[in-house]
């Protein structure tokens, strides 16, 4: 078994944001910027404190993970395909006809992949579902749900979240990937959604704010809200988009962009 | 006399999920606040773990419910019909339906008894928005009876389903050992001039009550509950198409995109018929009681009398 400390984290985090963008670039277009913004924690949670085995991915005793924010399906892809929960050679089949690996995350396509998602706005409420099916089956687990911080806008994120403090689901531990840029732009310019921390802790969950491209935080964060005795938990992770992708990172039109592949890989040798 | 004379068919769904629950700890319940109108207090008194209500918020149903059925459960969801289709209608799509999960949304009120809540509770689109669900099992059972067996059904079965619940009494139709299955039209009685294909409590039994006054003027007009609208009972249509040759559908509904137009569009291409469609003409709902609503949208067993003698006429015509 590897060692699991913060060395290895961030080494494998540095693998992960090189294959997803060399499997976007391979393809030639896709949603480079919130693909590199999660990078961190999808590494930290896969690597660390998500236990599935690749041969039996749909064990009910697991942890589970809805990544809401869909189109950021490709960074969870090159995690599961180095878990080998499928071939490596998949990675090239990225969005092309007859794929197993959409765009958006699908769970009846992708081993490893415990829901669909991609209509932003929905990923939380299954979460929610899940949590409240695993407390009937005494599954003492938790249910990790990443979301997107334009995807926030949605209003079905806030019944979501009225509905998990009601419930008191301590074992929902969710994320935003707050890069602070949404489709058409800036956040501030498009749909505001600050202070952000405050919204949540008034729906009544245990809030944390961090740098989301720190494992050590992102690890830290992530074993506080597994205490949390009542309370759903909503880290939010400051972050950059496109993170790492140097031409792309923080650009507001960076959201779903074109790279070619022979840039790609001249972005793989500067990460 | 049958058991269920006088019960309302809320009454009716809310045992019926008390006994499949008894027996399968799979099934459990979710609401957004409408508990009181849909009656299923008597589920939570007695399964308080497998209740979940989430307030007035029935796209986060929808989704909580996805979610469940990924865990293995077998969720029903209730609400009004209006809200079921329209407000959680992407959340349905994806989170349930193109995931491939097992969500049993049920609507309440469907189109006319939606009565003194009116216009903005009454849906007259909910099944034309399902039916483009691919692969989605939509019913609307028409009695107590015909309620009891197609739940029990839709819960056997992997896959999600959308049933509208009138809530009301509802006069009882079946014997209580009729032979019900999802997916086949019911054939509750025979004839051979013109067919009748009814869905839903208030129009079965307006169908039923127009092939008397048709019998009574010498026309064999059979009746048929065509209780599962999705899948389609195809055989059963086109041989009441060949036979009869003039076919009539009524619905609580519009007659966009609901059971007249599945049956349309079906024998256009293996037998065109000459047809009836007896439902709402592309029209929005408005207040009142049921007597009121029923007249008001044409929903009675006089307007399918007539649409039946007009069709008749028209077939008489064609066929010289």
């Amino acid at each position: 078994m590897q060692s699991v400390d913060y060395p290895f984290l961030i080494e494998k985090a540095r693998q992960i944001r090189k294959m997803t963008i060399e499997s976007i670039g391979y393809l030639g277009v896709g949603h480079i910027g919130g693909a590199m913004s999660v990078v961190e924690v999808l590494t930290v949670l896969n690597y660390k404190h998500i236990h599935r085995d690749a041969d039996d991915p749909n064990n009910p005793d697991r942890e589970r993970l809805v990544l809401s924010k869909g189109h950021a399906g490709p960074t969870l892809y090159s995690i599961l395909a180095d878990q080998e929960f499928f071939p490596m050679d998949w990675l090239h089949t990225l969005n092309k006809g007859g794929t197993h690996l959409p765009s958006h995350c699908d769970r009846n396509l992708t081993p490893g992949i415990d829901m669909t998602t991609g209509s932003l706005g929905q990923g939380l409420s299954a979460a929610v579902g899940i949590a409240l099916g695993n407390r009937l089956d005494g599954i003492d687990r938790p249910v990790y749900c990443l979301i997107g911080d334009g995807e926030t806008n949605e209003g079905q994120n806030w019944e979501a979240a009225m509905s998990a403090a009601q419930f008191k689901l301590n074992k929902l531990i969710a994320f935003t990937d707050f890069n602070k840029i949404q489709l058409d732009g800036f956040m501030v310019d498009v749909m505001g959604i600050e202070d952000l921390g405050a919204k949540w802790e008034s729906f009544g969950w245990f809030v944390q704010r961090i740098d989301g491209h720190d494992v050590k935080q992102i690890d830290e964060a992530i074993l506080r809200a597994q205490q949390e005795q009542t309370r759903p938990s909503m880290i939010i992770l400051d972050t950059i988009k496109g993170k790492g992708v140097d031409f792309a990172e923080n650009r507001a039109d960076n959201h779903n962009m074109k790279i070619d592949y022979q840039t790609a890989l001249e972005v793989i040798g500067r990460i | 006399m049958s058991n269920y004379e006088n019960v309302e068919m809320r009454a009716v769904y809310t045992q019926t999920l008390i006994e499949l629950a008894e027996q399968n700890d799979r099934i459990v319940l979710l609401e957004a606040d409408l508990m009181r109108a849909t009656g299923t207090q008597p589920f939570m008194d007695k399964f308080p773990q497998r209740t979940f209500n989430v307030g007035v918020a029935e796209a986060n149903m929808v989704g909580v419910a996805a979610g469940l059925s990924s865990t293995g459960k077998i969720p029903f969801a209730n609400t009004f019909a209006s809200f079921a289709a329209r407000r959680t209608y992407d959340q349905f799509f994806i989170s349930a339906n193109y995931a491939r999960l097992n969500v049993k949304l049920v609507g309440s009120d469907p189109g006319i008894t939606a009565l003194y809540n009116g216009g903005t509770h009454m849906p007259f689109e909910d099944l034309g928005l399902m039916r483009n669900i691919p692969g989605l099992t939509i019913f609307e059972p028409s009695d107590a009876v015909s309620l009891k067996k197609l739940v029990k059904q839709a819960s056997e079965f992997y896959g999600c389903t959308y049933m509208r619940l009138n809530r009301r009494v509802s006069p009882v139709i079946y014997a209580e050992d009729a032979d019900l299955q999802l997916g086949k039209g019911y054939v509750l009685r025979d004839g051979d001039d013109v067919a009748i294909f009814a869905i839903g409590a208030v129009m079965v039994n307006e169908a039923l009550a127009a092939a008397d006054v048709l019998g009574m003027q010498g026309i064999s007009a059979a009746v048929i509950d065509m209780h599962t609208l999705k899948p389609l009972d195809k055989e059963l249509v086109l041989s009441y198409a060949q036979k009869t040759k003039a076919i009539v559908t009524c619905e609580n509904h519009q007659v966009i995109n609901g059971l007249g137009s599945a049956i349309a569009e079906y024998l256009s291409e293996v037998q065109p018929t000459l047809m009836r469609r007896v439902g709402v003409m592309d029209e929005f709902g408005e207040v009142g009681d049921l007597d009121y609503l029923m007249k008001r949208f044409g929903m009675t067993a006089e307007n399918i009398t007539q649409q039946t003698l007009a069709l008749l006429k028209q077939k008489e015509k064609e066929l010289v």
